[in-house]
Parts: structure tokens; sequence; C-alpha cells
């Protein structure tokens, strides 16, 4: 494992724009992982009468000009004319943001009333209710559905990689050290994997499957839909590189030793392609990420009330609700770190693995 | 009866423009303990040979003849029954150690490996031998050196090691497919030092293969001569070095410096080795022969008292 770590820290070192991704990636899994004490809100925790509320402005001064720790106020909306909602602060008392709050990071204290102010009403203060990246249609906070999100879309990469990759190992390895008539056999079960469009295939095979089945059923076979279709490539590739290494003289010289066939395959042949692996698979993280996206944004994926980036970006679909509440489009703004993040890894991964180039 | 039997063993690849025939009808015996050395040049069918003695010709390759190991055809045997052979009762030590070694295993990992698909000890032990092993062949410092990784030693120090490994299943008969040739000249003669002392230790039989006659000297009790796929002369390694009775094993040795010396020019055979697609008709050598005549350009000469010649010099 040290050298693994080693080199890592020797691109890491080298290279800018991995430092900056493996930071970001970091921090975008440490969040994920943290989600639920993270997140200010449960992902199904509605408030109706904030349906679409703006990200809260976030105060420092009250009122009467006395300055506090930051703040929010609790907001109600009216319709003006064209059916819009007009948002409006509720200036009777503050939500100071503390932390540490009811088992999250943060959350809102209790309502203090304004000094100097006049309830309008029978002196109940309204329950506050802390947006900072605004609200869905239903009054959900949209961050706590965010980081709760990116628990499915940020591990659906890494276990569909994990999946793919263990399948490619297998089939490619067979079908590059036994030759033959499996390897002709492998090899174009692969090609019929690979020729058949691979986002009708994802569709067809999730509409083959029930719609209404538990979240983490769902969540599992989208990994393995997404797997199924992601290891033929690779096992090709493979199959290629164990082919050629099987000319190699050391692989000669076990078989003269009289070493079995499967010990030169596992621990003579396929180590020599893990620096490879290790590319591949993160350069090709992103596309499960985005898969999945694609697949949740259609109605395929994971299903409200479970949330993912791609079906948070369902209410982002139409140009109207872009305009109207332009923060549904910030599950995308994540999305996007995390698939550059991943890309610019596994590009500085390929220039130190690749023994032709320099280091860039 | 003799270790190694090898008759009329024939050897041909496919090729597009119809078979080569890398080895074409060669017979020797090899005694228990004996080093035979295969001398030839580079074409000439020796490493086809050695390979067809280990069962790792390529798939394409057609084989026929008999090669009887302790009375055992080994010919007709199943991939899986060779794989029992390997290691065991034959086993190889290649030209190239650069190469020969996985570079992501280290030396420890190597012999680990080769003493437990062998013998079915413990990691433990095996780590033990492994050591012993490594003693055996003069690494200093063995039970350091276990960690090392291939690409950390010398070319010397991992022929030791493929020396080592090679030897470690303890083999009846060892192939040496030009084990010293990647080498340095002070290298080549520790490294052959070392593989006739082990002969001693272990008592194993030896191929020792080489377009070297200066190293094939050291170490064989008996020269095969080999050129275009046949074996020209085969003797006693002294009579042969000192009487050369093919025309062939003449121009070799006078070729090589200090055999010999003499003023002037250093003697070369005329002509080259011919391509295993097309052999010359009659002896093989007739092209290339400084007393071939009518005979030599239409038959091919039997093997008689070790020598296929039509012309051989005559016993002293």
């Amino acid at each position: 494992m040290s050298p693994a770590v080693a080199k890592l820290r020797g691109i890491l070192a080298a290279n800018r724009a991995a430092r900056w991704s493996f930071a970001v990636l970091c921090t975008l899994y440490l969040l994920a992982l943290l989600a639920p004490w993270v997140a200010p809100y449960a992902g199904d925790d509605e408030s109706r009468g904030r349906s679409w509320a703006p990200p809260s402005s976030i105060h420092l001064r009250e009122s009467d000009g006395s300055w506090h720790t930051p703040f929010v106020r609790s907001v109600s909306f009216t319709f003006d004319d064209d059916a819009q909602r007009v948002w409006t602060e509720d200036s009777s008392c503050r939500y100071p943001i503390v932390l540490f709050r009811g088992g999250h990071l943060f959350g809102l204290a209790d309502a203090l009333p304004t000094p100097g102010w006049s309830a309008s009403g029978g002196g109940v203060a309204p329950s506050g209710r802390l947006y900072l990246l605004g609200a869905d249609a239903r009054g959900r906070d949209l961050l706590s559905r965010i980081l709760l999100g990116s628990r499915v879309s940020l591990t659906i990469g890494v276990v569909g990689v994990a999946i793919s990759t263990a399948i490619a190992l297998l089939v490619g390895g067979i079908a590059g050290f036994a030759g033959g008539w499996i390897d002709g056999a492998l090899m174009r079960l692969c090609e019929v994997v690979m020729l058949v469009p691979a986002f009708y295939l994802l569709m067809l095979l999730r509409a083959a499957l029930p719609l209404d089945w538990d979240s983490r059923v769902v969540y599992l076979s989208i990994v393995l839909i997404l797997s199924f279709l992601g290891w033929a490539g690779l096992a090709r590739i493979l199959r290629g590189m164990i082919r050629s290494l099987r000319q190699s003289d050391w692989i000669l010289a076990s078989r003269a030793l009289g070493t079995h066939p499967w010990t030169i395959l596992w621990r003579h042949a396929l180590p020599q392609t893990f620096g490879f692996l290790a590319v591949q698979a993160t350069l090709s993280i992103p596309g499960y990420i985005v898969a999945e996206s694609g697949l949740s944004l259609l109605g395929l994926g994971i299903q409200d009330p479970q949330t993912s980036w791609g079906n948070l970006l369902e209410e982002a679909m139409s140009i109207a609700e872009i305009r109207l509440h332009p923060w549904s489009l910030l599950p995308g703004l994540f999305l996007f770190a995390a698939v550059l993040s991943w890309n610019l890894l596994g590009d500085a991964l390929r220039d130190a693995f690749d023994p032709r180039g320099g280091a860039s | 009866m003799s270790l190694l039997s090898v008759r009329d063993l024939r050897v041909s690849f496919g090729s597009p423009s119809g078979p080569v025939h890398a080895v074409d009808g060669i017979s020797f015996r090899l005694g228990e303990g004996e080093v035979l050395g295969l001398v030839g040049e580079s074409g000439c069918g020796k490493s086809a040979t050695a390979t067809a003695l280990c069962g790792l010709l390529p798939a394409g390759a057609r084989t026929s003849g008999s090669i009887s190991l302790s009375g055992q055809e080994l010919t007709v045997l199943p991939e899986d029954a060779w794989r029992r052979i390997r290691g065991r009762r034959v086993s190889m030590v290649f030209q190239d150690p650069m190469s020969s070694l996985n570079p992501l295993m280290s030396v420890g990992d190597h012999l680990v490996e080769t003493l437990r698909a062998h013998g079915d000890l413990p990691a433990r032990e095996a780590r033990a031998e492994a050591v012993q092993w490594l003693r055996r062949v003069g690494i200093p410092d063995p039970a350091a050196r276990m960690s090392s990784f291939p690409h950390e030693l010398s070319g010397g120090m991992r022929q030791r090691v493929m020396i080592a490994l090679a030897l470690c299943p303890g083999p009846d008969l060892l192939l040496a497919d030009e084990p010293t040739t990647a080498l340095d000249v002070t290298i080549q003669a520790q490294i052959l030092d070392l593989l006739a002392r082990l002969r001693d230790e272990l008592g194993m039989a030896m191929l020792f293969i080489t377009h070297d006659l200066g190293v094939v000297e050291r170490v064989a009790d008996r020269i095969a001569v080999m050129y275009a796929g046949g074996i020209a002369e085969e003797g006693p390694a002294a009579a042969v070095l000192a009487r050369p009775r093919h025309p062939y094993s003449r121009g070799l040795l006078a070729s090589v410096p200090g055999f010999h010396p003499r003023a002037g020019r250093l003697p070369s055979i005329p002509g080259s080795v011919p391509s295993p697609r097309d052999w010359p008709s009659g002896c093989r050598f007739h092209p290339r022969c400084p007393v071939a005549d009518g005979i030599c350009t239409t038959a091919a000469p039997t093997a008689a008292d070790g020598v296929a010649c039509h012309h051989p010099e005559a016993t002293a």
C-alpha cells in the first residue's frame, strides 16, 4: 500500500490541477459521508408554505442598528399580478444561526423578538427556516437534499467502476490468457454488449425492473446496470494487454519453472495492468456519475423523496423553472465539480503512469 | 540408461510461405549429471531445441521424433502433464536476466512462489529455503536481498537469482539457453563457475546452449555442434575442441581469436547461415564448405562416428 500512497503523493506534488481536484473530491466525499449531520434538515422535511423559497438572506444587523451573530428572518410570500411569488421578510424576530443544533452541524436557534418592534399579530413568532441554497417546490432545503443526494451520486461511480473493472479483469484476463475458442467466445460477447446503444439498453434494463422497489434496491440495480454496460470495452483492452504480456520473458520463465497457469495470470500478468487500471477507473468514474444523473433525470433512477443530483436536476428541466428559481440548477454545479475533479485527477494519473510522456 | 534421449527431433513452424524447419532431425543423449554443450550460430535451431525440451514451443509449432526423459516419452504429453515436468524435472535458465524476472515481484517472492508451486511447504519454511538458495548461488547478504526488486539488482545478480529459481525445484536436467550471453565477460566467468559448482553439488545434467566456444570449453563434458537445424559433429569436449573433424567445426574454431594463435587476419567462414525456409540441397554446409565436392551438393551426409560429413578430417 505504501508505494501506492507514495506514488499518489508524488503525483499530487507535481500537478497543481490534480492537487485541487483531490482536495475537492476529498471535501465532497467527506461531506457525503457526514451528510445527515452536516445537512441542516432531513431530506423529506418539507414546509409547503415556503414552496420555492429563495436562498435565505443572512443578516448581521438588526433593524435598530445593533450587530449580532449571523441570523435569518422568517419569510412568507404573496402573489403579484402575474401570479409570481413575492417574498417578504418578517422583521418581528430573528433566528440566529448556531452550530451543533439538534443533532446537526448547524441550524436555527429559537426566535428572538426584535427590540422595539411590536408584533403585528398575536405575538406568536412564526417558525423560521434556513435555506442556504433555497428551497424546492415542497419547501425542502436544497442544500440538505444536495448533500444527501451526493451519497448516491458520488458512490455510484466508485462502486460501478469497481464492479465493471472486476468483471473486465476476469473476462479480459481469461480471454487473453487462454486464447483459442475461449478468447473468441468471450470477445464476441464483449462485442455484443458494446454494439447495443448504451443509453437505450440502460433504459430498457431499467424499464424491465419494477419501479416501486425500495430505493436501496433501485440504487443497487442502477449500479449493476451501469457496470454491465461498462465492462466490455475495458475487458477488450485488458485482453490485448494480457496477450502481449504473455509473450514476456518472465512469463515464459515462470512457465518453464512449472508455475500453475492461474498463478501466472493472477500474480504475473494481471498486476502489470494495475497502473493502467487505476487511470482507466479514475477516468470512467465521471461517466458513471453522469449516467446515473441522466437516468435519474429521466425519472428512471432514484425516485423522489430519495435524492440524487440527477433527480434534483429534474426540477430544472424547463427554462421557465430556471428563470423563476435559478437555484434549482445548483446540483448541477456539484455534479460539474465532481466530474471535473475526477477527470483532472485521472489525467494526472495517466500522465504519471505513461512511460513516454514527460510530467506535465 | 541415459537421462535424456532425443531421437530424430524435428520442429517446424508454420509461416505464410510454407513450413519453416527450425530443427531438422537431431539426435543426442545426455547422461545423469553430464553437461552437453550445444554450439552453433544464430538461427541454427539451438533455442528451438531447448524450447522443445521443456514443451514451451508456441502453439503453431509442429514437433515430431522422440524426447525421452528417464524412459518417459515427453512429446506426447498434454500441457497439464508438461507442467508437472517443468521445474521439477526439467528447468530452464534464459538468456536475458533483465527481462526474465517479474518487475513487480521481489526476489524472495519469486523463489517462494516457485518453491511452493512444487513442494507443499508452509510460507515460513519456503522463505527460509529461499534464503538458503540465494546464499547457495552466491548472493551476498541473502536475507536482505529477499525483499529486493529485480531492478535493484545487477545483471549478474539477476542471473544468479534465475539460476536459483531454476534449480530450487530440484530438476534432473537444466536447460541453460545462452545464460551468459547478456553479461559482461568477468560476470560470465563467475556465472559459469557457479553453474559448474552447482552441477557438482546437485548432480543435475545440463544442456548448455551457446554460440561462444570459449564458454562451452569451461563447462561442457561433451559438445554438439549444430548447423542449419542438424548436428554437424558431436563428441567429447576436449576432442572436438582440440581436433574438430567437421569442416564447419574447424571453421568455427579457427574464427575464434586465441584458440590457435597465428599472425594475420582472423579467418572466418565465408557466406552466411542459410535460411530455414530454404535449406541448401545435399549437405547444408556445402555452399560455404572448403572441401565440398559433387556428392556434397546432392546427398545429405549421415552421421557416422559423431560426424555428419562426407569428408571428415581423419581422427589423429
